[in-house]
């Protein structure tokens, strides 16, 4: 049986993803390599911050303590954030931020395609929604990991670098605990566990064709689930939350 | 030296039926990368429901010398305007 509090953490879950992974995005605004893929960027970012006000809205309205999609961004603290760590990672150069986008986006778009039958008629709302976005964060961030795996040796050496860098946060990204492991058996979220298998088939071949080799790891990071970040994320709140701590409540 | 990327002209097509309509233009390496820069670009606020692009050195354009040649002839000559016809009733788009 699905518990509030359950379904509250995962609502956190699927909205932190989005507003930490948009927050790292937004980084590249004014940053990117040229100004057509800065702006990309950019939209890619408000995708995912869109997507986190929607889910974090209907978290707040779940937990019933009247707190806003805002409170629930600014004034939370490390430890209560759920986004998992890949999300949170610095953006490395843009063959890095590209490796990144690329796991993150097809792992999302296989979890939102999943969650457009989930029982939740809000998340499957949202998931529709969502699952359009993905698609194009996805064929995006492919293309340009055949285009730099197979540019110049330079390219291919930091688009593996990436990859490399990246690939021991992928474990978590389908580690299920008792809350969502409760919530899939109701039908409501997805069995990220189950996705791996999906994932492998659709990011292999890609990898494959840009000619990178898939890093071999013995170890795979953990943590998020239980609110257990790495150093970054501390340093992305005390960015994104400076103005409401600073200033509580400031409005313009 | 010039490092940007090949130049493409964009063309939108704001809803079903009607024309693409030049918007502008972007760089790329490649088709897709055209696309998809046009895409985020060009239609980030429901502007469209189509894109053509077209690399830049395709289009071949009239010399603005030739303008008076090309264009001024056809100023005075008010017969090569249908107006000299009664529009039927009911026809709507001529």
């Amino acid at each position: 049986m699905t518990t509030h509090n359950a379904l509250y953490k995962y609502l956190l879950f699927l909205g932190d993803n989005g507003l930490i992974q948009g927050h790292r995005l937004s980084e590249l605004c004014s940053n990117g390599p040229i100004l057509e893929e800065d702006l990309a960027m950019t939209n890619l970012a408000l995708d995912h911050i869109g997507r986190a006000q929607a889910f974090l809205k209907y978290a707040g309205e779940v937990e019933g303590k009247g707190r806003t999609e805002d409170d629930l961004a600014y004034k939370r603290g490390e430890r209560e954030f759920y986004n998992n760590l890949i999300a949170e990672l610095p953006n490395g150069d843009f063959a890095c931020t590209i490796a990144r986008m690329l796991i993150v986006s097809s792992f999302e778009y296989l979890l939102f395609t999943a969650l457009c039958t989930s029982k939740n008629a809000t998340i499957a709302a949202i998931a529709a929604k969502a699952v359009k976005e993905a698609k194009y964060h996805f064929i995006h961030s492919r293309d340009w990991c055949y285009r730099l795996g197979k540019g110049t040796e330079e390219s291919h050496r930091r688009l593996q670098n990436g990859f490399n860098e990246f690939w021991m946060f992928t474990g978590e990204l389908f580690e299920m605990d008792a809350d969502f492991a409760a919530l899939a058996n109701d039908g409501i979220s997805a069995d990220l566990a189950a996705l791996k298998p999906q994932w492998l088939a659709l990011v292999q071949p890609i990898l494959a064709d840009s000619n990178i080799a898939i890093p071999n790891v013995d170890y795979m990071q953990t943590g998020s689930r239980n609110g257990i970040h790495t150093e970054y994320l501390g340093h992305i709140l005390s960015e994104m939350q400076y103005l409401q701590r600073a200033y509580p409540d400031a409005k313009w | 030296m010039d490092t940007q990327l090949d130049l493409w002209e964009v063309f939108i097509q704001k809803k079903d039926g009607s024309e693409h309509a030049h918007v502008g233009s972007v760089h790329a390496s490649d088709s897709k990368m055209a696309l998809q820069n046009a895409r985020d670009i060009y239609t980030r606020r429901n502007e469209g429901t189509s894109i053509w692009v077209v690399p830049s050195n395709y289009i071949t354009a009239s010399n603005p010398e030739d303008a008076s040649m090309l264009f001024d002839p056809s100023t005075e000559k008010v017969y090569r305007h249908p107006t000299f016809y009664v529009v039927p009733a009911g026809a709507k788009q001529i």
